[in-house]
């Protein structure tokens, strides 16, 4: 048995992991595993709790996208009272989901995984990071941060809570929009909007280029993708189709309630996240790399490979570039970065055709819900994937039930698979330094919101 | 010369990293001024070696650590204590780690009734024995709260805590006090609602099936108070503050209740027992409120609140 490296924790990332490089009598690496270790079992501790209530309770599964967590528990709780919010509901519901998911982009490229391109993959730890950047770039960081507080106000200006939100119930939301309060968030919107074009252009420009070859090397693996899409075959992050693609690009579309028809969920005894898989393909999973089975990515590429097009103009423009450079699907890993950024478009650009339209200022905002034994299943695209919430409840509308698969769950497996593609390429015969171990965790950064 | 701060999040959902990020354009004058020694979220200092050679978990020496999150697991109960040998003031930030939090809802199960739920009956998981490596950190017997562990300096609490007061606890720091701590006033007294001290209906507390009663197009000063209008409302028992240094609380801005996010008004408060008596008093029926005892410690499920129930007759 020879040595481990314990990369712990992994860094710059939302949650709780650390990795395991196993290396042989050699120094080549013999394993490698992404270890998640922390659980805190909603699934059990929502049963017996109202269903009006779960909006404001499974946000905190996640506090980088409650937003996320809020509308896949209002639309099942829509599913498990059996209404339908009025049209205005819902475009509040996806003006909400387009600004967080618009803060939350911009955080994740210049903050999160942003350092290992702007700074650099081998530079010293101590810089590569986001006082690096306010360092090496202040004009840009004064930028990101006036943003992101830009996208909070807006937030909480409107709904009350950025973080944690309670606006949206099953049959709608808990208050509608005033013409004033449509004119006031306009231009923030506008501004939101220039800065997700000149985020796009600045990295095709400045960042992507420079790392074509790590493109190209870090966390390579080809396997399936899983999405949303509208009815014409669009990017959605709020409504549609689930779509998923199997490793050569033929694919199926299928709709939430036949979710357990297509993914299935294996537990490994050395990590508390499940490993979900294409079910439907009829494999078991294989954690191989040279031969993976049953093993599909959600999240931005995921998203981007699955959908016919963007839902909006400036977005689908670079979705053409992107495809004509990459291909569909497109299966480098780090092309996640690209696509993230291609996704800030097409949430910018509706956040504002959102607010331009008159609609949004309607009254009606909620359908009104009787308690009743039901089952619902509601899902959204949360940043970092498809999100899955499965309730059901007796005829008091308690919870009796929960199953959920969240984003960054469905790509454990791939996350695997690229943390041992990326170990597996970079250490040699027992060399390795901080920048090599740094490439290993570029390969998570990648699947991050 | 800057302070160094070790920050962590432990149970935690990064939500409280988030607000300090949205601490917005006195973020980058506070920055300069802190020297972030171990910080997770945003900088890749590596507890068990940069080259991950170390077999234990090296936490290093700072005057401030900042922890986000309950205690849940072995792993975050050794981490908490090594950081306070280490650190001078230690700060709980959110409710999580100042009440437990949300996760602390697990405490009204036994431990091997959540695995057993998780890993052998949700209906996606092929059923699995329960995830037992060496790898992985085995469960405390529950969900904690900081100070259950370790002794804590300043609570900064709220899920998450509002940007204001991050920035006003670390500028006390910064300019050498020891201590911080929000003032003892409950959510209502900083609410504009209209309150006539009598509910408008009669008896039983309604559930959310409906939104409230009040005209958009006019303030909360022209809104009668949510407990008032029949619906359950933890303002009265809730510390004030989840809005910053002003406006009104964040969830009646959104025209919906609280539900306690920043925890009790005073340390040994009661609050399920002095909600009831609020209740009582605009003569609503405290015992109509649905899933009482989850919903009235909703954050706060840590210190005891919550616990498993005895086995109840089948209905």
């Amino acid at each position: 048995m020879g040595n481990v490296i314990n990369i712990q924790p992994v860094t710059r990332i939302e949650g709780h992991a650390r990795v395991a490089i196993h290396l042989d009598d050699t120094g080549n690496v013999a394993d490698a595993r992404l270890h998640v270790q922390t659980l805190r079992g909603f699934e059990k501790f929502c049963e017996g709790r109202p269903a009006e209530e779960m909006p404001r309770i499974v946000c905190h599964i996640c506090g980088i996208c409650p937003w996320a967590h809020h509308l896949a528990s209002s639309k099942a709780g829509d599913a498990v009272f059996g209404v339908t919010p009025p049209p205005a509901a819902v475009k509040l519901r996806r003006l909400m989901q387009n600004i967080a998911y618009v803060s939350d982009k911009i955080l994740n490229f210049y903050f999160l995984a942003g350092p290992d391109f702007v700074i650099g993959p081998d530079a010293d730890y101590s810089v590569r990071n986001v006082i690096g950047i306010v360092n090496a770039a202040p004009d840009i960081a004064k930028q990101v941060v006036h943003m992101r507080h830009l996208g909070a106000r807006l937030l909480e200006g409107f709904a009350g809570r950025a973080i944690h939100p309670t606006f949206s119930l099953p049959g709608g939301v808990s208050k509608p929009m005033t013409e004033t309060e449509r004119q006031e968030m306009l231009p923030s919107a506008r501004e939101l909007l220039e800065f997700s074009k000149f985020t796009l252009q600045f990295a095709k420009e400045n960042v992507f280029p420079k790392y074509m070859e790590a493109i190209k090397n870090i966390g390579v693996i080809k396997v399936g993708y899983l999405g949303t899409v509208s009815a014409d075959g669009a990017l959605d992050f709020y409504d549609g189709n689930l779509r998923m693609m199997q490793p050569d690009g033929s694919y199926e579309d299928f709709t939430y309630d036949q979710y357990l028809d297509y993914i299935g969920e294996h537990v490994e005894s050395w990590s508390y996240q499940k490993f979900p898989y294409a079910k439907r393909w009829g494999q078991t999973l294989s954690l191989d790399v040279a031969k993976p089975d049953g093993v599909y990515r959600a999240n931005t590429l995921a998203r981007i490979n699955v959908a016919d097009k963007m839902a909006t103009p400036m977005a689908q423009a670079e979705l053409e570039e992107f495809r004509a450079a990459f291909g569909r699907p497109a299966h480098y890993t780090l092309l996640y970065h690209y696509a993230r950024l291609i996704e800030l478009l097409q949430c910018a650009e509706q956040t504002v055709e959102l607010l331009e339209d008159p609609e949004i200022t309607s009254r009606e905002v909620r359908a009104k819900i009787a308690p009743r034994a039901g089952r619902g299943v509601g899902c959204v695209e949360a940043p970092r994937g498809t999100l899955i919430h499965d309730y059901e409840t007796d005829g008091d509308g308690l919870i009796t039930k929960v199953n959920m698969i969240v984003g960054s769950t469905h790509n454990n497996a791939a996350m695997n698979l690229s943390v041992k593609q990326a170990a597996t390429t970079f250490i040699k015969d027992g060399k390795y330094d901080q920048g090599i171990l740094n490439r290993v965790e570029m390969a998570i950064r990648a699947y991050d919101p | 010369m800057p302070v160094t701060v070790t920050e962590d999040w432990l149970n935690a959902c990064a939500g409280c990293e988030i607000s300090i990020l949205n601490i917005g354009d006195p973020l980058l004058e506070i920055l300069p001024q802190l020297e972030f020694v171990h910080m997770t979220a945003l900088v890749d200092h590596k507890l068990h070696g940069q080259l991950g050679e170390k077999t234990e978990m090296d936490v290093p020496e700072a005057v401030v650590a900042i922890v986000t999150g309950g205690i849940r697991n072995a792993e975050q109960k050794h981490e908490l204590e090594e950081i306070r040998k280490r650190s001078k003031i230690l700060i709980a930030l959110g409710s999580c780690a100042a009440y437990g939090g949300i996760p602390a809802h697990a405490n009204m199960w036994k431990n091997e009734e959540v695995f057993d739920k998780v890993f052998r009956h949700c209906t996606s998981t092929d059923p699995a024995s329960d995830p037992l490596d060496p790898n992985i950190p085995p469960w405390t017997p529950s969900c904690v709260a900081l100070d259950e562990v370790v002794k804590v300096d300043i609570t900064i609490p709220g899920c998450p805590p509002h940007p204001d007061w991050i920035v006003e606890a670390l500028s006390a720091l910064l300019s050498g006090g020891s201590s911080w701590s929000l003032p003892e006033r409950s959510v209502c007294d900083t609410c504009p609602v209209i309150r006539e001290q009598k509910s408008g209906g009669g008896g039983a507390v309604k559930r959310c099936f409906e939104n409230l009663e009040f005209n958009p197009e006019e303030g909360l000063n022209k809104m009668r108070c949510i407990n008032e209008q029949d619906v359950l409302c933890l303002g009265p028992v809730t510390l004030a503050g989840c809005a910053g240094k002003s406006g009104a609380p964040r969830c009646i801005q959104a025209r919906t209740p609280c539900r306690g996010c920043f925890g009790p008004i005073r340390k040994g408060a009661r609050p399920m027992v002095d909600m009831m008596g609020s209740l009582t008093s605009v003569g609503l029926d405290p015992k109509t409120v649905v899933d009482r005892r989850a919903i009235m410690n909703r954050y706060i499920g840590g210190h005891g609140f919550l616990t498993p129930l005895p086995a109840r007759p089948a209905r």
